[in-house]
This record gives structure tokens, sequence and C-alpha cells, in this order.
């Protein structure tokens, strides 16, 4: 076992950091969080110099117009960005990180030709379809119905939790084209445009004021058949295939921002006086510090053995769903620790005094995206007990 | 980077992991608790295979790994509760001849903090190595005074107080006391993370057979949760246990310090939260001395305590991560 860079790891540590400094040092100034136009374009022209670097895809075959990289390499350019304080995927995100890779192992010719080139220039910005109102940790449940007229598919529904619809040019969306199958049987996965008529898009707010999430409803929306991805009633499966995608790169994003948050954290402790001392000098605080540290360590290498498992092929059952459970039991631990050091400084969702508080109390309300997105802390909790544990079954 | 077991690491693991199982069943284990328990032959068994000398110098007989193997092998060793001075012969082997062939059995105490002077395994061991912060000193055990626990909290760790400790001869100055020190904790903490793991399985497998409301236990979500819990946090134990290991082999990498101490945070918790754990899924079965729930449980309170407490470690990771 290393943890030290190889010689080729090294050198290509060295050529991205190198690459980095200048591309960062031109782009712009990010913009407002809801200027959703302003954030595409800003996205797109971050994306647009990755792909003509040679780093958009990084982690997509080369085949597919991607970098190829190893899940090291992978690992390595997230860390170099976030040194370089890079703009992220941003926008990007589900293109990239799902709608790509799934039109990679299970689309036709034809999609693979018209879609992945966009995804990877920035030009085009998908979203997801997947959860609804009454789909949720149940998501085979889900209802929205497409049935086929003609060279059409006619779908009917409503989806929620759309991150990005807004600003996006496709979704990726599983709806039910056999209504006499239920749950995993009788699902499609189809691409559908997003300015087809019928598609009405209204923001979601979340707890933390933002627009990223959006309700879609559907109404007698004809999505082309050429759009179907996969066999009919295949979907299931299809929406699947990218979890074998996954080298254990899936959180460092998260990660790492959590790391920078911490960091502000203490800084924060050491500086804020109360009863005539400063917070950092409460043992209370600083050893539960030292518990998160810990923890933060731990996870950077978890993070490392799944990306060194990754690179051997796949990941092992459950090292997903562990590393996330764990990971946001973190993250809702280092956010009560800034409410306590904040005190009564965690009034304001603004930042107070040229002091990141406002930040620190947004990290404690995104734990919560962390322990209930992708699948929510008790449903991990129910794969790693039965796929991994071998408990039965409930039912 | 690549912190996954290579082949040779996980055939090692399992060597080990098969010896522990065939020669220490836990019958054996809990034999090592008796008066007279301890067995030189079967600690000399252990020994032969390199156990203790893993990670030492071929030159000075031993395996001549490198210092995360060692750790590996400690994981594999507490995860079957294998009892005896597993951490000090560990530290000893190429230091004090015999050691490392198991003829010679030490134990070791940190008199840096303070407390009673106990030491572990103190009866049955030959010399005893005595950890301050000038250094480290040998003593034969028969020139020290102590008086055995009749009671150890531990049934498998034998305890004795000591009651005189005459001047040691001094074998090592402060950096050997350093070293010896990072590297017993993190030993101990790889047990810890192996301790975790044991008493998951003993539970998983408990949960599985055991019937009430016409079925397995284990099927009830209020039981699989506390489950999967400790199987991750296990998983996160091992991951800050591999990783100090790594960084005592390559210290560019990092602190060897923040990470030795996260190490025994995350392991300290894994080993006595699941081994809580299960007890309780065992109910009132696990409650009785014949279940080896407890046993876990309480060596797992005696290996956190090695080296250093919880709240040291915490303080040591606090100060490493503010003054970067």
């Amino acid at each position: 076992m290393h943890l030290r860079d190889s010689e080729s790891d090294s050198s290509f540590r060295s050529e991205v950091r190198a690459w980095l400094r200048g591309a960062v040092a031109s782009m712009p100034p990010p913009p407002l969080p809801d200027d959703w136009p302003g954030r595409r374009s800003y996205d797109a022209q971050w994306q647009r110099m990755l792909f003509e670097a040679g780093y958009a895809g990084i982690n997509w075959p080369a085949e597919h117009g991607g970098r190829g990289a190893t899940p090291t390499e992978h690992l390595i350019f997230l860390e170099e960005s976030a040194a370089a304080k890079a703009p992220d995927v941003g926008v990007g995100f589900v293109g990239q990180m799902h709608a790509g890779p799934t039109i990679i192992a299970e689309g036709s010719d034809a999609q693979k030709s018209h879609h992945l080139r966009g995804i990877l220039t920035g030009e085009h910005v998908w979203c997801q379809g997947f959860s609804e109102p009454g789909s949720g940790s149940d998501l085979a449940s889900l209802r929205t119905r497409a049935f086929r007229d003609g060279d059409d598919y006619v779908v009917n529904g409503q989806k929620i939790w759309t991150s990005h619809a807004v600003a996006a040019d496709y979704c990726e969306m599983l709806v039910r084209t056999d209504p006499s199958e239920l749950k995993h049987k009788g699902i499609s996965w189809l691409i559908m445009p997003m300015d087809l008529p019928g598609i009405d898009v209204r923001p979601l707010v979340t707890v933390h004021g933002s627009s990223e999430f959006a309700e879609l409803f559907l109404d007698e929306v004809r999505v082309p058949v050429a759009n179907l991805v996969g066999a009919e009633n295949d979907g299931w499966r299809v929406a699947n295939v990218t979890l074998s995608f996954e080298r254990g790169t899936g959180f460092v994003g998260e990660l790492l921002d959590t790391t920078n948050v911490f960091q502000e954290l203490i800084e924060m402790a050491k500086s804020t006086m109360r009863n005539g001392s400063t917070v950092w000098n409460d043992d209370s605080i600083r050893r539960e510090v030292g518990i998160i540290g810990a923890d933060l360590d731990a996870l950077w290498a978890f993070t490392k053995r799944n990306v060194s498992q990754g690179a051997r092929g796949g990941l092992v059952m459950g090292s997903g769903s562990g590393f996330k459970v764990a990971f946001a039991t973190t993250q809702h631990r280092l956010g009560d620790l800034a409410l306590r050091v904040l005190d009564r400084a965690s009034l304001s969702l603004d930042d107070l005094g040229g002091q990141p508080t406002g930040e620190l109390v947004h990290s404690k309300l995104h734990a919560f995206a962390i322990s209930l997105g992708g699948g929510t802390t008790q449903i991990q909790q129910n794969i790693i007990a039965e796929r991994v544990l071998g408990l039965p079954r409930e039912r | 980077m690549d912190l996954q077991p290579t082949d040779d690491q996980a055939s090692l693991v399992e060597m080990i992991t098969g010896f522990a199982a065939h020669r220490f069943a836990i019958d054996t284990v809990r034999s090592f608790g008796e008066p007279e328990g301890f067995d030189r032959s079967l600690w000399a068994e252990l020994a032969a295979l390199g156990t203790f000398g893993i990670a030492v110098p071929e030159d000075r007989g031993g395996v001549g790994l490198n210092f995360i193997d060692a750790v590996l092998v400690h994981e594999a060793l507490g995860a079957a509760l294998v009892p005896g001075p597993l951490v000090a012969a560990t530290l000893a082997s190429g230091v004090i001849d015999g050691v490392i062939e198991g003829s010679v059995v030490p134990c070791i105490i940190d008199v840096g903090a303070d407390g009673p002077l106990a030491v572990e395994n103190f009866r049955s061991s030959d010399v005893l190595l005595i950890v301050d912060d000038a250094g480290v000193g040998l003593l034969n055990c028969e020139d020290a005074l102590g008086t055995d626990v009749a009671h150890p909290t531990d049934p498998t760790t034998p305890v004795t107080i000591l009651t005189n400790l005459p001047k040691a001869d001094k074998i090592g100055g402060p950096e050997l006391a350093k070293s010896w020190r990072q590297r017993g904790s993190l030993l101990s903490s790889a047990q810890l993370s192996g301790n975790s793991s044991g008493s998951t399985t003993l539970a998983v497998e408990y949960a599985k057979g055991r019937e009430q409301f016409g079925r397995p236990i284990g099927s009830f979500q209020g039981l699989k949760h506390l489950l999967a819990d400790s199987w991750i946090r296990t998983e996160v134990a091992r991951s800050s246990v591999w990783a100090a290991g790594v960084t005592v082999d390559e210290p560019e990498v990092g602190s060897i310090d923040r990470a030795v101490a996260g190490a025994r945070l995350t392991s300290a918790r894994a080993a006595t939260e699941n081994a809580k754990t299960c007890v309780q899924v065992h109910g009132g079965m696990g409650f009785t001395w014949e279940v080896d729930a407890h046993l876990f449980l309480k060596r797992a309170w005696i290996l956190e305590t090695q080296f250093g407490s919880i709240d040291d470690a915490a303080e040591v990771v606090a100060d490493l991560y503010a003054t970067r």
C-alpha cells in the first residue's frame, strides 16, 4: 500500500497544476447563485476550456471523446482543481456524471453522436427526471406514464428534485411504459428535450433558499421513440448501469468543500472571543474539532481506498453506501459544531462582519442534502444490512 | 497511491486469520485469563509465523516487510481477540533478544500518564519495558514488585498493579520513546479496528439465527440499522488505520502524529460502539459471561487506553489542524 504519488501520477499532477494556474486566472468573476443564464454561460465557458485542453470527460473512455484517465488521475485532477479554486462542474453535473455515461453504455450510435460531444464541450446542459412526489425512496413505484403513439411516446406526469431544470436542454427521464407491470419492470429511460411543448418547470426553493431544484409538470409531452435509451421496459437496468462507472470519486468535490469549511470554522473559533477568551480555548470545542478532523481524515482515506479499488475494476458492494452515510454523519456533526461556535452570529444566512458566518450556517443546512439526496441514510443502511451483511429482507 | 491491500498483503491477513481461528479459538482465548493460563508454546507458534518481526529488517531476524504489514497483522489478531502482549512483542522485536522467536515475553508500561501503574500481562512476562518522555527502559519482571488484580476488567487480559519500580536499564532515548508511542498506539488501534469487525460478525450471525415473532430478528429494521452502522464504523476506522500505517512508512505524505491520533479516535469509537451493539443484539444472553460479546467490549476498553487517552488524541488532531 502507498499514499505517495507514483512517478506518472506525480508528473500528471504537475501538468494539471500548471494548466489550472493559467486557466483559472483567465476566468471572469462567478455569477450570482440565482443568475441562471449567467451560471450556464460561466459553466459552459469553463467546460469549453477543459475540453480544449483535453481535460473534459476526464474519466470517460477515450473512444467517446473523454481522456480515459485512471481513477487516481481523476482524484488528482479534483484535488488540484480545488486547490486552484477552479470552478466546479456546476450545471454540467447530470450530463457529465450520469446521462453521458449512460448513453456511452446503452445509447444508440445516433444518440452517442448527437449528445456526447455537446456534454463534453459544455454546450448541452442536462437535468434528471427520476424522482416523483409519490416515488422517493421507493423510486421503482414511479407513475409518470408514457404511452406509444406512432413514432412518439406521449408523456404525462410529474417529476421532482430536478436540479438545474431551468437551465437544461435535455432531461434524462424514467417513465412507466408498461402500467401492467409493477415496480422495476415496465420502466423506460428517455431523453426528453426541454423545449418540447407541455413541459412546465416550477422552481422549488430549498431550505437554504437555493433555486437549484425544480418540479416538472408533464402534460401530453410528445417525446420521439428514437429517444428511448436501451430497450423499452428495461429502463431500471439502464438507470443503474452508471453505478458500474463509479470508481470512488463521486463525493470528492463535496469532501473538498467540507474540508475547506472545516478549516474556516477553526479560524473562526480561534478569532471569536466569548466570556473573555477565544472559543478555541474551550476544551469541549477543541476536542469536537479533533474528532471531526479525525473523521475527515478517515473519509479521505476511505475515498482513497475506494479509488484504489475502482482502479482494480470496480467498487466493493456497500462501500459507496458506507462512505455516504459516514460522510453525512460528519457533515451534520460539523454543522452542529458550527452553530455552537457561531452562537448569535448564526442568526443570519448572510455573512456577518466579513467572516464566513453565513456560509457556516449554510453548511449545516447542506448536511441534509447529503443525508437525504441520492438515497437517504436509512435506505443506505438497508442496502448494507441486506446486501453486505446478508440479513434477511423484511418482507 | 494505492490504499487497498496487495495480493501478498491479503494472503498475509488470511494466514494470520486462519491461524487464529485454528489455534486461538475462543476457548483458548478465555483460557489465557486463567491462572497459569499463558501458553508459552502457543505463543512461540504465533511468533514462528513472523507475527512480531514482520516489520523488522531481515538482518535482525525479521521478515523485512513494512510497518503497514504489522498493522494488517494486528488488525487480524484483534478481530480474533488473540490475547497476550502483542504490541509489546512487536515493538521489542529486533531490539530485545528472544522476543521475535517468542522465547522471551515482554510487557510494556507507559508511565507518562497519571493513574495506577497498571501493566497488562505482567505476570506471564519475562521483561518489562518502561516508556517515558526521556526514553525506554528495560527491567526483569522478577525485579519489579506488584500485585495481580483478582478480577481484571477484561477476563482475557491479566493486569498487575506495580508497587515498586526499580531503576531500569536504558535501551533508548526520547526518539525511541516517541517512535514506540506512535507505533504502539497505532498497533493498538489496528487491534481495535479488527475488534470492531469481529464483534460485528458475531452480532450479524446471531441476528440471522435468532428468531422472535416468527422470523429472524435480523430482518427487523431496528437491528439492521444498528448493524449497518457497525459495519460503517469499521470501514471508517480501517481506512484511517491503514492510512496511518502507510504514513509511518512514507512520512512525506503527512503528519504521523495526526494520522495516529485520528486512527485512535475512529478505531476506539468503532470497537466500543460495535461491541455495545453486539451485546444489545444478543439481548439478555448478551448480558451473560458465557456469550462472547462482553469479551470484545472489555478488550476494546483496554485497548483504547493504550499510549494515551481518547481526549489526548482529539487534542492532538485539533492542534495539528489549527497550526497547519
